[in-house]
Protein backbone atom coordinates (compact mmCIF):
# COMPACT_ATOMS: atom_id res chain seq x y z
CA UNK A 1 0.00 0.00 0.00
CA UNK A 2 1.34 3.48 -0.73
CA UNK A 3 2.49 5.08 2.24
CA UNK A 4 0.20 8.09 3.32
CA UNK A 5 1.26 11.04 5.41
CA UNK A 6 -0.72 13.16 7.76
CA UNK A 7 -2.84 15.29 5.44
CA UNK A 8 -1.81 19.66 5.34
CA UNK A 9 -4.88 20.44 3.90
CA UNK A 10 -7.70 19.23 2.01
CA UNK A 11 -5.85 19.22 -1.38
CA UNK A 12 -2.99 16.90 0.17
CA UNK A 13 -5.91 14.97 1.65
CA UNK A 14 -7.30 14.42 -1.93
CA UNK A 15 -4.14 14.53 -3.73
CA UNK A 16 -2.63 11.23 -1.37
CA UNK A 17 -5.99 9.21 -2.69
CA UNK A 18 -6.94 10.43 -5.65
CA UNK A 19 -3.81 12.12 -7.79
CA UNK A 20 -5.98 14.99 -7.98
CA UNK A 21 -2.33 17.33 -8.93
CA UNK A 22 -1.67 14.14 -11.65
CA UNK A 23 -4.73 14.50 -13.18
CA UNK A 24 -5.00 18.25 -13.71
CA UNK A 25 -1.52 18.22 -15.13
CA UNK A 26 -2.47 15.45 -17.74
CA UNK A 27 -6.07 16.01 -18.19
CA UNK A 28 -5.75 20.78 -17.90
CA UNK A 29 -2.48 22.54 -17.71
CA UNK A 30 -0.04 20.32 -19.64
CA UNK A 31 -2.33 18.88 -22.33
CA UNK A 32 -0.87 21.08 -25.20
CA UNK A 33 -2.37 23.03 -27.67
CA UNK A 34 -1.44 24.63 -30.97
CA UNK A 35 -1.22 28.70 -30.88
CA UNK A 36 -2.19 28.82 -34.18
CA UNK A 37 -5.89 27.37 -34.20
CA UNK A 38 -8.75 29.44 -34.81
CA UNK A 39 -12.40 30.05 -33.33
CA UNK A 40 -13.54 26.74 -35.69
CA UNK A 41 -11.35 24.35 -33.11
CA UNK A 42 -13.79 25.67 -30.31
CA UNK A 43 -16.36 23.46 -31.64
CA UNK A 44 -15.65 20.57 -29.31
CA UNK A 45 -16.09 22.68 -26.63
CA UNK A 46 -19.08 23.61 -28.20
CA UNK A 47 -20.49 20.34 -28.92
CA UNK A 48 -19.61 18.99 -25.20
CA UNK A 49 -21.63 22.12 -23.66
CA UNK A 50 -24.67 20.99 -26.23
CA UNK A 51 -24.55 17.43 -25.44
CA UNK A 52 -24.47 18.71 -21.05
CA UNK A 53 -27.93 20.80 -22.68
CA UNK A 54 -29.23 18.04 -23.74
CA UNK A 55 -28.47 15.61 -20.98
CA UNK A 56 -29.96 18.29 -18.49
CA UNK A 57 -32.93 19.14 -20.19
CA UNK A 58 -33.66 15.72 -21.04
CA UNK A 59 -33.53 14.51 -17.65
CA UNK A 60 -36.16 16.92 -16.55
CA UNK A 61 -38.34 16.33 -19.74
CA UNK A 62 -37.56 12.26 -18.69
CA UNK A 63 -39.66 12.82 -14.95
CA UNK A 64 -43.42 13.70 -16.83
CA UNK A 65 -42.65 11.59 -20.28
CA UNK A 66 -45.09 8.95 -20.67
CA UNK A 67 -43.70 6.30 -22.97
CA UNK A 68 -47.34 4.66 -23.90
CA UNK A 69 -49.18 5.04 -27.34
CA UNK A 70 -52.13 6.88 -25.33
CA UNK A 71 -50.09 8.85 -22.78
CA UNK A 72 -47.10 10.16 -24.74
CA UNK A 73 -48.23 12.91 -27.11
CA UNK A 74 -50.34 14.34 -24.11
CA UNK A 75 -47.86 14.14 -21.40
CA UNK A 76 -45.71 16.12 -24.24
CA UNK A 77 -47.63 18.82 -25.10
CA UNK A 78 -50.19 18.95 -22.28
CA UNK A 79 -48.58 18.08 -19.13
CA UNK A 80 -45.13 19.31 -20.26
CA UNK A 81 -46.38 22.13 -21.79
CA UNK A 82 -48.68 23.56 -19.46
CA UNK A 83 -48.76 22.35 -16.17
CA UNK A 84 -45.13 21.55 -15.67
CA UNK A 85 -43.72 24.66 -14.20
CA UNK A 86 -40.93 25.58 -16.11
CA UNK A 87 -41.35 22.74 -18.27
CA UNK A 88 -42.03 24.34 -21.36
CA UNK A 89 -38.03 25.47 -20.88
CA UNK A 90 -36.84 22.40 -20.84
CA UNK A 91 -38.67 20.73 -24.10
CA UNK A 92 -37.38 24.01 -26.15
CA UNK A 93 -33.70 23.68 -24.91
CA UNK A 94 -34.32 19.82 -25.88
CA UNK A 95 -35.65 20.29 -29.03
CA UNK A 96 -33.14 23.21 -30.20
CA UNK A 97 -29.88 21.40 -28.84
CA UNK A 98 -31.21 18.39 -30.83
CA UNK A 99 -31.28 20.41 -33.93
CA UNK A 100 -28.38 22.54 -33.19
CA UNK A 101 -26.18 20.28 -32.28
CA UNK A 102 -25.93 18.94 -35.52
CA UNK A 103 -25.52 22.44 -37.56
CA UNK A 104 -22.43 22.14 -35.12
CA UNK A 105 -21.20 18.67 -35.72
CA UNK A 106 -20.93 19.23 -39.39
CA UNK A 107 -19.36 22.91 -38.92
CA UNK A 108 -16.53 20.27 -36.61
CA UNK A 109 -17.09 17.37 -39.59
CA UNK A 110 -15.82 19.93 -42.58
CA UNK A 111 -13.26 22.21 -40.23
CA UNK A 112 -11.89 18.45 -40.06
CA UNK A 113 -12.12 17.42 -43.60
CA UNK A 114 -10.77 21.02 -44.85
CA UNK A 115 -7.46 21.45 -42.48
CA UNK A 116 -7.19 17.78 -43.63
CA UNK A 117 -7.06 17.09 -39.73
CA UNK A 118 -7.81 13.25 -40.33
CA UNK A 119 -4.60 12.35 -41.90
CA UNK A 120 -1.60 11.32 -40.72
CA UNK A 121 -1.79 9.67 -37.30
CA UNK A 122 -5.02 11.19 -36.63
CA UNK A 123 -6.78 8.74 -38.50
CA UNK A 124 -8.65 7.20 -35.17
CA UNK A 125 -9.72 10.77 -34.06
CA UNK A 126 -12.24 10.77 -37.53
CA UNK A 127 -13.41 7.49 -36.98
CA UNK A 128 -14.81 7.51 -33.74
CA UNK A 129 -15.81 11.55 -34.73
CA UNK A 130 -18.00 9.68 -37.12
CA UNK A 131 -19.03 6.88 -34.81
CA UNK A 132 -20.24 9.57 -32.18
CA UNK A 133 -22.05 11.23 -35.89
CA UNK A 134 -24.08 7.42 -36.27
CA UNK A 135 -24.32 7.90 -32.60
CA UNK A 136 -26.10 11.13 -32.06
CA UNK A 137 -28.02 10.35 -35.40
CA UNK A 138 -29.66 7.33 -33.90
CA UNK A 139 -30.28 9.38 -31.02
CA UNK A 140 -31.97 11.97 -32.61
CA UNK A 141 -34.47 8.92 -34.85
CA UNK A 142 -34.96 7.57 -31.34
CA UNK A 143 -36.01 11.01 -29.61
CA UNK A 144 -37.65 11.91 -32.48
CA UNK A 145 -40.53 9.25 -31.75
CA UNK A 146 -40.98 9.62 -28.43
CA UNK A 147 -43.88 12.85 -28.92
CA UNK A 148 -45.56 9.72 -30.72
CA UNK A 149 -47.28 12.63 -33.11
CA UNK A 150 -47.70 11.65 -36.86
CA UNK A 151 -44.45 12.48 -37.97
CA UNK A 152 -42.97 10.72 -35.20
CA UNK A 153 -44.77 7.82 -36.50
CA UNK A 154 -44.25 7.52 -39.94
CA UNK A 155 -40.82 8.43 -39.47
CA UNK A 156 -40.69 5.60 -37.48
CA UNK A 157 -42.68 3.30 -39.97
CA UNK A 158 -40.30 4.36 -42.68
CA UNK A 159 -37.34 4.05 -41.29
CA UNK A 160 -37.09 0.65 -39.94
CA UNK A 161 -38.85 -0.13 -43.31
CA UNK A 162 -35.44 0.82 -44.49
CA UNK A 163 -34.30 -2.18 -42.94
CA UNK A 164 -36.17 -4.64 -44.68
CA UNK A 165 -33.64 -4.36 -47.31
CA UNK A 166 -35.45 -3.96 -50.42
CA UNK A 167 -35.78 -6.58 -52.73
CA UNK A 168 -34.65 -8.93 -49.95
CA UNK A 169 -37.88 -8.38 -48.40
CA UNK A 170 -36.82 -9.01 -44.53
CA UNK A 171 -39.98 -7.86 -43.27
CA UNK A 172 -39.76 -10.46 -40.50
CA UNK A 173 -36.75 -8.80 -39.38
CA UNK A 174 -38.43 -5.19 -39.40
CA UNK A 175 -41.48 -7.31 -37.31
CA UNK A 176 -38.52 -8.21 -34.79
CA UNK A 177 -37.23 -4.07 -34.92
CA UNK A 178 -40.61 -3.30 -34.13
CA UNK A 179 -41.74 -5.90 -31.82
CA UNK A 180 -44.78 -5.14 -33.58
CA UNK A 181 -46.63 -5.39 -37.51
CA UNK A 182 -46.53 -1.84 -37.30
CA UNK A 183 -45.37 0.77 -34.64
CA UNK A 184 -46.91 0.48 -31.91
CA UNK A 185 -46.44 -0.22 -27.81
CA UNK A 186 -43.67 -2.23 -28.06
CA UNK A 187 -41.98 -0.35 -30.48
CA UNK A 188 -42.28 3.08 -28.44
CA UNK A 189 -40.65 1.35 -25.07
CA UNK A 190 -38.10 -0.02 -26.95
CA UNK A 191 -37.22 3.45 -28.83
CA UNK A 192 -37.62 5.30 -25.43
CA UNK A 193 -35.45 2.68 -23.64
CA UNK A 194 -32.63 3.44 -26.57
CA UNK A 195 -33.10 7.23 -26.18
CA UNK A 196 -32.60 7.43 -22.90
CA UNK A 197 -30.52 4.49 -21.67
CA UNK A 198 -28.27 2.98 -24.38
CA UNK A 199 -27.64 5.17 -26.71
CA UNK A 200 -26.31 7.63 -24.86
CA UNK A 201 -24.04 5.40 -22.87
CA UNK A 202 -22.38 4.93 -26.11
CA UNK A 203 -22.29 8.16 -26.63
CA UNK A 204 -20.31 8.72 -23.67
CA UNK A 205 -17.53 5.71 -24.31
CA UNK A 206 -17.39 7.27 -27.56
CA UNK A 207 -16.66 11.44 -26.53
CA UNK A 208 -14.45 9.23 -23.85
CA UNK A 209 -12.91 7.40 -27.19
CA UNK A 210 -12.88 10.87 -28.99
CA UNK A 211 -10.88 12.46 -26.29
CA UNK A 212 -8.59 10.08 -26.07
CA UNK A 213 -7.33 9.78 -29.62
CA UNK A 214 -6.21 13.38 -29.40
CA UNK A 215 -3.35 12.62 -26.81
CA UNK A 216 -0.96 11.03 -28.70
CA UNK A 217 -1.09 12.59 -32.54
CA UNK A 218 -2.53 16.22 -30.85
CA UNK A 219 -4.73 18.29 -32.35
CA UNK A 220 -4.06 20.18 -35.69
CA UNK A 221 -3.68 23.48 -36.45
CA UNK A 222 -4.00 26.14 -39.21
CA UNK A 223 -1.19 25.71 -41.01
CA UNK A 224 -0.66 22.23 -41.10
CA UNK A 225 2.08 22.23 -39.70
CA UNK A 226 3.77 19.24 -37.63
CA UNK A 227 5.15 20.45 -33.89
CA UNK A 228 7.58 18.56 -31.71
CA UNK A 229 4.84 19.32 -29.03
CA UNK A 230 7.76 17.79 -26.48
CA UNK A 231 10.13 20.15 -27.51
CA UNK A 232 7.30 22.95 -27.48
CA UNK A 233 6.35 22.32 -24.01
CA UNK A 234 9.81 21.89 -22.59
CA UNK A 235 10.01 25.57 -24.26
CA UNK A 236 7.06 26.65 -22.54
CA UNK A 237 7.62 25.48 -18.87
CA UNK A 238 11.34 27.03 -19.21
CA UNK A 239 9.38 30.29 -19.32
CA UNK A 240 9.72 31.21 -23.32
CA UNK A 241 5.93 31.36 -23.34
CA UNK A 242 5.92 33.55 -26.36
CA UNK A 243 8.73 31.36 -28.22
CA UNK A 244 6.78 28.34 -27.38
CA UNK A 245 4.31 27.27 -30.14
CA UNK A 246 1.65 25.69 -28.11
CA UNK A 247 -0.04 27.01 -25.17
CA UNK A 248 -1.62 25.20 -22.07
CA UNK A 249 -5.30 23.67 -22.69
CA UNK A 250 -6.17 25.31 -19.21
CA UNK A 251 -6.39 27.89 -18.61
CA UNK A 252 -5.14 29.38 -21.49
CA UNK A 253 -6.69 28.20 -24.37
CA UNK A 254 -10.24 27.19 -22.50
CA UNK A 255 -10.59 31.17 -22.36
CA UNK A 256 -10.63 31.08 -26.04
CA UNK A 257 -13.00 28.25 -26.09
CA UNK A 258 -14.94 29.83 -23.42
CA UNK A 259 -15.16 32.96 -25.14
CA UNK A 260 -16.43 31.08 -28.52
CA UNK A 261 -18.91 28.78 -26.39
CA UNK A 262 -20.63 32.62 -24.54
CA UNK A 263 -21.22 33.91 -28.21
CA UNK A 264 -22.56 30.17 -29.16
CA UNK A 265 -24.90 30.23 -26.05
CA UNK A 266 -26.14 33.41 -26.47
CA UNK A 267 -27.73 32.75 -29.84
CA UNK A 268 -28.88 29.65 -28.59
CA UNK A 269 -30.79 30.85 -26.17
CA UNK A 270 -32.23 33.48 -28.57
CA UNK A 271 -33.28 30.00 -30.71
CA UNK A 272 -34.57 28.53 -27.29
CA UNK A 273 -36.95 31.95 -26.41
CA UNK A 274 -37.58 33.31 -29.55
CA UNK A 275 -37.58 30.82 -32.48
CA UNK A 276 -37.65 27.37 -30.87
CA UNK A 277 -40.36 26.36 -33.76
CA UNK A 278 -37.39 25.60 -36.07
CA UNK A 279 -36.97 22.88 -34.49
CA UNK A 280 -40.40 21.64 -34.43
CA UNK A 281 -42.65 19.83 -36.99
CA UNK A 282 -45.73 21.46 -37.31
CA UNK A 283 -47.13 17.74 -38.55
CA UNK A 284 -45.70 16.79 -35.43
CA UNK A 285 -48.20 18.68 -33.07
CA UNK A 286 -50.91 15.81 -34.36
CA UNK A 287 -51.34 12.82 -32.84
CA UNK A 288 -49.95 9.65 -34.57
CA UNK A 289 -52.21 7.68 -37.36
CA UNK A 290 -51.49 4.23 -38.25
CA UNK A 291 -53.77 5.19 -40.94
CA UNK A 292 -53.38 7.97 -42.41
CA UNK A 293 -49.89 9.12 -43.85
CA UNK A 294 -49.17 12.51 -43.66
CA UNK A 295 -49.07 14.40 -47.69
CA UNK A 296 -45.28 15.46 -47.39
CA UNK A 297 -42.99 13.06 -45.19
CA UNK A 298 -39.46 14.55 -44.65
CA UNK A 299 -37.25 13.67 -41.78
CA UNK A 300 -35.35 16.36 -39.71
CA UNK A 301 -33.26 18.99 -41.75
CA UNK A 302 -30.00 17.06 -40.92
CA UNK A 303 -30.92 14.44 -42.74
CA UNK A 304 -32.04 15.50 -45.48
CA UNK A 305 -29.32 15.47 -47.44
CA UNK A 306 -29.19 11.13 -47.00
CA UNK A 307 -32.93 11.09 -47.44
CA UNK A 308 -32.40 12.87 -51.04
CA UNK A 309 -29.89 10.36 -51.79
CA UNK A 310 -32.17 7.66 -51.49
CA UNK A 311 -35.13 8.88 -53.09
CA UNK A 312 -34.43 9.71 -56.79
CA UNK A 313 -33.63 6.40 -57.17
CA UNK A 314 -35.61 2.53 -57.35
CA UNK A 315 -36.31 1.00 -54.10
CA UNK A 316 -32.84 -0.72 -54.12
CA UNK A 317 -30.40 0.64 -55.74
CA UNK A 318 -32.02 3.89 -53.76
CA UNK A 319 -31.12 1.70 -50.59
CA UNK A 320 -27.66 1.30 -51.86
CA UNK A 321 -26.77 4.62 -52.40
CA UNK A 322 -28.45 5.61 -49.14
CA UNK A 323 -25.72 2.88 -47.26
CA UNK A 324 -23.13 4.51 -49.58
CA UNK A 325 -23.82 7.43 -47.80
CA UNK A 326 -23.91 6.40 -44.60
CA UNK A 327 -20.68 4.73 -44.64
CA UNK A 328 -18.47 6.94 -47.09
CA UNK A 329 -17.46 9.42 -44.73
CA UNK A 330 -15.74 7.07 -42.37
CA UNK A 331 -13.23 6.03 -45.52
CA UNK A 332 -12.08 9.46 -46.06
CA UNK A 333 -8.96 9.15 -44.56
CA UNK A 334 -8.11 6.26 -46.58
CA UNK A 335 -9.96 7.83 -49.90
CA UNK A 336 -7.21 10.91 -49.73
CA UNK A 337 -4.21 9.27 -50.89
CA UNK A 338 -2.36 12.90 -50.47
CA UNK A 339 0.34 12.93 -48.34
CA UNK A 340 -1.03 16.52 -47.50
CA UNK A 341 -2.17 17.34 -44.42
CA UNK A 342 -2.89 20.96 -44.72
CA UNK A 343 -5.93 23.77 -45.67
CA UNK A 344 -7.85 22.50 -48.19
CA UNK A 345 -6.39 25.91 -49.91
CA UNK A 346 -3.14 25.10 -50.08
CA UNK A 347 -3.92 21.57 -51.81
CA UNK A 348 -4.27 21.07 -55.71
CA UNK A 349 -7.90 20.01 -56.98
CA UNK A 350 -8.69 19.06 -53.35
CA UNK A 351 -9.79 22.46 -52.91
CA UNK A 352 -12.39 22.07 -55.31
CA UNK A 353 -13.19 18.91 -54.34
CA UNK A 354 -13.90 20.47 -50.53
CA UNK A 355 -16.19 23.26 -52.22
CA UNK A 356 -18.02 20.98 -54.59
CA UNK A 357 -19.09 18.51 -51.61
CA UNK A 358 -19.67 21.12 -49.08
CA UNK A 359 -22.23 22.60 -51.81
CA UNK A 360 -23.72 19.68 -52.90
CA UNK A 361 -24.63 18.77 -49.76
CA UNK A 362 -25.87 21.73 -49.11
CA UNK A 363 -28.27 21.32 -52.54
CA UNK A 364 -29.22 17.86 -51.39
CA UNK A 365 -30.37 19.24 -48.39
CA UNK A 366 -32.60 21.80 -49.93
CA UNK A 367 -33.98 19.40 -52.59
CA UNK A 368 -35.05 17.11 -50.04
CA UNK A 369 -37.56 19.02 -48.44
CA UNK A 370 -39.56 19.95 -51.17
CA UNK A 371 -41.93 17.58 -52.91
CA UNK A 372 -39.88 15.20 -55.11
CA UNK A 373 -41.63 16.38 -58.54
CA UNK A 374 -40.54 17.86 -62.10
CA UNK A 375 -37.47 19.95 -61.63
CA UNK A 376 -36.79 18.95 -58.40
CA UNK A 377 -36.41 15.71 -58.57
CA UNK A 378 -34.45 15.99 -61.80
CA UNK A 379 -31.57 18.57 -59.69
CA UNK A 380 -32.26 15.61 -56.86
CA UNK A 381 -30.78 12.84 -59.09
CA UNK A 382 -28.24 15.23 -60.42
CA UNK A 383 -26.90 16.11 -56.95
CA UNK A 384 -27.05 12.66 -55.78
CA UNK A 385 -24.76 11.49 -58.53
CA UNK A 386 -22.60 14.35 -57.92
CA UNK A 387 -22.35 12.86 -54.35
CA UNK A 388 -21.11 9.69 -55.41
CA UNK A 389 -19.12 10.43 -58.28
CA UNK A 390 -17.38 13.06 -55.81
CA UNK A 391 -16.25 10.36 -54.02
CA UNK A 392 -14.92 7.70 -56.29
CA UNK A 393 -12.73 10.61 -57.73
CA UNK A 394 -11.24 11.85 -54.13
CA UNK A 395 -8.64 8.73 -54.72
CA UNK A 396 -7.80 9.77 -58.15
CA UNK A 397 -7.46 13.55 -57.58
CA UNK A 398 -5.57 12.96 -54.29
CA UNK A 399 -3.10 10.48 -55.66
CA UNK A 400 -1.31 12.77 -58.08
CA UNK A 401 -0.99 15.95 -55.47
CA UNK A 402 2.30 16.90 -54.71
CA UNK A 403 3.75 17.34 -51.32
CA UNK A 404 3.55 20.66 -50.17
CA UNK B 1 6.01 -24.83 -17.19
CA UNK B 2 3.66 -26.79 -15.06
CA UNK B 3 2.29 -23.92 -13.45
CA UNK B 4 1.53 -21.85 -16.54
CA UNK B 5 -0.08 -24.93 -18.33
CA UNK B 6 -2.08 -25.11 -15.14
CA UNK B 7 -3.15 -21.37 -16.02
CA UNK B 8 -3.56 -21.85 -19.60
CA UNK B 9 -6.00 -24.55 -19.14
CA UNK B 10 -8.15 -22.52 -16.69
CA UNK B 11 -7.99 -19.84 -19.20
CA UNK B 12 -9.34 -22.06 -21.74
CA UNK B 13 -12.13 -23.31 -19.47
CA UNK B 14 -12.94 -19.85 -18.40
CA UNK B 15 -13.38 -19.07 -22.34
CA UNK B 16 -15.83 -22.25 -23.09
CA UNK B 17 -18.06 -21.42 -20.01
CA UNK B 18 -17.61 -17.58 -20.92
CA UNK B 19 -18.52 -18.36 -24.18
CA UNK B 20 -21.89 -20.56 -23.65
CA UNK B 21 -23.02 -18.10 -21.62
CA UNK B 22 -22.56 -15.07 -23.98
CA UNK B 23 -24.62 -17.28 -27.01
CA UNK B 24 -27.22 -18.27 -24.32
CA UNK B 25 -27.45 -14.36 -23.14
CA UNK B 26 -27.50 -13.06 -27.13
CA UNK B 27 -30.34 -15.84 -27.80
CA UNK B 28 -32.26 -14.18 -24.59
CA UNK B 29 -31.54 -10.84 -25.59
CA UNK B 30 -32.94 -11.84 -29.21
CA UNK B 31 -36.08 -13.36 -28.28
CA UNK B 32 -37.05 -10.66 -25.65
CA UNK B 33 -36.75 -8.40 -28.64
CA UNK B 34 -39.51 -10.25 -30.44
CA UNK B 35 -42.87 -9.66 -30.66
CA UNK B 36 -44.83 -10.40 -27.95
CA UNK B 37 -47.36 -14.04 -28.41
CA UNK B 38 -50.50 -11.47 -27.86
CA UNK B 39 -49.61 -9.04 -30.39
CA UNK B 40 -48.82 -12.11 -33.41
CA UNK B 41 -52.48 -13.73 -31.58
CA UNK B 42 -54.38 -10.95 -32.26
CA UNK B 43 -53.98 -10.87 -36.21
CA UNK B 44 -57.78 -11.72 -37.77
CA UNK B 45 -60.22 -9.42 -38.84
CA UNK B 46 -63.57 -10.46 -40.39
CA UNK B 47 -65.04 -8.21 -43.26
CA UNK B 48 -68.60 -8.47 -44.48
CA UNK B 49 -67.82 -7.62 -48.13
CA UNK B 50 -71.52 -6.88 -49.08
CA UNK B 51 -71.78 -3.54 -47.31
CA UNK B 52 -69.09 -1.78 -49.59
CA UNK B 53 -70.22 0.53 -52.33
CA UNK B 54 -68.21 0.66 -56.29
CA UNK B 55 -65.34 2.32 -56.67
CA UNK B 56 -65.45 3.75 -52.84
CA UNK B 57 -61.78 3.15 -51.66
CA UNK B 58 -62.81 2.03 -47.67
CA UNK B 59 -60.08 1.72 -45.28
CA UNK B 60 -60.09 -1.18 -42.81
CA UNK B 61 -57.75 -2.30 -39.92
CA UNK B 62 -55.91 -5.01 -39.70
CA UNK B 63 -52.97 -6.04 -37.50
CA UNK B 64 -52.55 -2.09 -36.63
CA UNK B 65 -51.97 -1.74 -40.83
CA UNK B 66 -54.66 -0.07 -43.19
CA UNK B 67 -56.39 -2.61 -45.92
CA UNK B 68 -57.78 -0.86 -48.68
CA UNK B 69 -61.01 -2.39 -50.08
CA UNK B 70 -62.02 -1.11 -53.10
CA UNK B 71 -65.31 -2.79 -54.72
CA UNK B 72 -64.85 -2.68 -58.52
CA UNK B 73 -67.57 -0.94 -60.74
CA UNK B 74 -68.23 -2.74 -64.45
CA UNK B 75 -66.15 -0.28 -66.47
CA UNK B 76 -63.04 -1.38 -63.74
CA UNK B 77 -63.99 -5.57 -64.27
CA UNK B 78 -63.82 -5.01 -68.02
CA UNK B 79 -60.85 -3.10 -67.80
CA UNK B 80 -59.13 -5.24 -65.81
CA UNK B 81 -60.25 -8.33 -67.86
CA UNK B 82 -58.33 -7.30 -70.55
CA UNK B 83 -55.22 -7.44 -68.45
CA UNK B 84 -55.02 -11.01 -66.69
CA UNK B 85 -52.24 -9.59 -64.41
CA UNK B 86 -54.88 -6.88 -63.15
CA UNK B 87 -57.62 -9.76 -62.65
CA UNK B 88 -55.32 -12.09 -60.97
CA UNK B 89 -55.19 -9.12 -58.47
CA UNK B 90 -59.04 -9.21 -57.94
CA UNK B 91 -60.74 -11.21 -55.46
CA UNK B 92 -64.33 -12.48 -56.75
CA UNK B 93 -67.14 -12.79 -53.67
CA UNK B 94 -70.67 -13.52 -55.22
CA UNK B 95 -70.86 -11.80 -58.23
CA UNK B 96 -68.60 -8.79 -57.64
CA UNK B 97 -64.90 -8.31 -57.39
CA UNK B 98 -62.88 -6.80 -54.64
CA UNK B 99 -59.49 -5.32 -54.56
CA UNK B 100 -58.49 -5.98 -50.80
CA UNK B 101 -55.07 -4.86 -50.07
CA UNK B 102 -52.53 -3.72 -47.24
CA UNK B 103 -52.39 -0.27 -47.73
CA UNK B 104 -48.65 0.35 -47.48
CA UNK B 105 -46.48 1.17 -50.41
CA UNK B 106 -44.59 -1.16 -51.11
CA UNK B 107 -41.60 1.49 -51.37
CA UNK B 108 -40.75 2.78 -47.69
CA UNK B 109 -44.88 2.01 -46.10
CA UNK B 110 -46.47 5.53 -46.75
CA UNK B 111 -49.99 5.37 -47.32
CA UNK B 112 -51.13 5.50 -51.18
CA UNK B 113 -54.06 8.13 -51.94
CA UNK B 114 -57.29 7.36 -53.93
CA UNK B 115 -58.28 9.27 -56.72
CA UNK B 116 -61.88 7.68 -57.83
CA UNK B 117 -61.53 9.59 -61.19
CA UNK B 118 -58.31 8.96 -62.06
CA UNK B 119 -58.95 5.21 -60.42
CA UNK B 120 -55.73 5.42 -59.73
CA UNK B 121 -53.23 5.46 -56.10
CA UNK B 122 -50.85 7.98 -55.68
CA UNK B 123 -48.32 7.71 -52.97
CA UNK B 124 -47.20 10.95 -52.13
CA UNK B 125 -44.17 10.41 -50.16
CA UNK B 126 -41.73 9.52 -53.26
CA UNK B 127 -44.18 9.61 -55.95
CA UNK B 128 -45.27 6.17 -56.63
CA UNK B 129 -48.65 5.47 -58.13
CA UNK B 130 -50.29 2.47 -58.44
CA UNK B 131 -53.47 1.53 -60.72
CA UNK B 132 -57.16 0.06 -59.57
CA UNK B 133 -56.29 -3.18 -59.06
CA UNK B 134 -53.23 -1.76 -56.92
CA UNK B 135 -50.90 -2.74 -60.02
CA UNK B 136 -47.69 -0.41 -59.36
CA UNK B 137 -47.79 1.81 -62.34
CA UNK B 138 -44.96 4.02 -61.63
CA UNK B 139 -41.34 3.74 -59.62
CA UNK B 140 -39.93 3.66 -56.91
CA UNK B 141 -42.30 1.50 -55.14
CA UNK B 142 -41.21 -2.24 -56.70
CA UNK B 143 -44.39 -3.75 -57.03
CA UNK B 144 -48.08 -3.87 -56.18
CA UNK B 145 -49.69 -3.36 -53.02
CA UNK B 146 -49.94 -6.67 -51.10
CA UNK B 147 -52.40 -8.49 -50.47
CA UNK B 148 -52.96 -9.33 -47.27
CA UNK B 149 -53.86 -13.43 -45.96
CA UNK B 150 -57.27 -14.16 -46.21
CA UNK B 151 -60.21 -16.98 -46.32
CA UNK B 152 -63.79 -16.48 -48.10
CA UNK B 153 -66.67 -17.39 -46.16
CA UNK B 154 -69.69 -16.53 -48.16
CA UNK B 155 -70.39 -13.04 -48.67
CA UNK B 156 -67.48 -12.27 -45.82
CA UNK B 157 -63.54 -12.94 -45.45
CA UNK B 158 -61.28 -13.50 -42.83
CA UNK B 159 -57.64 -11.31 -43.11
CA UNK B 160 -55.00 -12.97 -41.35
CA UNK B 161 -56.10 -16.82 -42.30
CA UNK B 162 -55.13 -18.32 -45.35
CA UNK B 163 -57.93 -19.60 -47.54
CA UNK B 164 -57.02 -21.86 -51.04
CA UNK B 165 -57.24 -18.60 -53.10
CA UNK B 166 -54.68 -16.66 -51.04
CA UNK B 167 -52.52 -19.72 -51.50
CA UNK B 168 -53.18 -19.68 -54.94
CA UNK B 169 -51.80 -16.06 -55.40
CA UNK B 170 -48.88 -16.58 -53.17
CA UNK B 171 -47.98 -19.63 -55.67
CA UNK B 172 -48.37 -17.84 -58.38
CA UNK B 173 -46.44 -14.88 -56.99
CA UNK B 174 -49.64 -12.24 -57.40
CA UNK B 175 -48.49 -10.80 -54.03
CA UNK B 176 -45.96 -11.33 -51.32
CA UNK B 177 -46.23 -12.62 -47.77
CA UNK B 178 -47.39 -10.10 -45.55
S1 LIG C 1 -43.19 5.17 -49.68
FE1 LIG C 1 -44.50 5.25 -51.39
S2 LIG C 1 -43.25 6.01 -52.94
FE2 LIG C 1 -41.87 5.83 -51.24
Amino acid sequence: MAHFTKATSLHDWLNQRLAIDTLRRVLATEYWIPKNINFLWAMGMVLAITFGLLLISGIFLLMYYQPNVNLAFDSVNYTIMQEVGYGWLWRHVHGVAASVVFLVIYIHMFTGIYYGSYKNGREIIWLSGMLLFVAFSAEAFSGYMLPWGQMSYWAGMVITNLFSGGSLHADGLVEWIRGDYVPAQAFLNRFFMLHVLLIPLVILGLIGLHFGALRIPHVNNQDGEEIDFDAEAKKYLSGDKAGSKVIRFANDFMSKDMMVVGIYLIFFFYLVFYHYDFAMDPVNFDPANGLKTPTHIYPEWYFLWSYEILRPFSTNVGLIAFAFAQVIFFMLPFLDRSPNAVPASRRGLFKYWFWAMLIDMIILTAMGKVPPEGLFSTIGLYAALTFIGLWIALPFITKFEKKV
Amino acid sequence: MKNSSRRGFMGKAFGAVAGVGAVASLYAMKRTWDPLPSVKAAGFTTLDMSAYKENELVTEKWRGKPIFVLKQNAEMVKKAQANPKDMERLIKIGNDYFMVCVGLCTHLGCIPGYNPDEQSFLCACHGGMYDFTAEVTKAPPPRGLDIPPFKIDGMKIVLGEEGPEYKKMLETGVTLKV
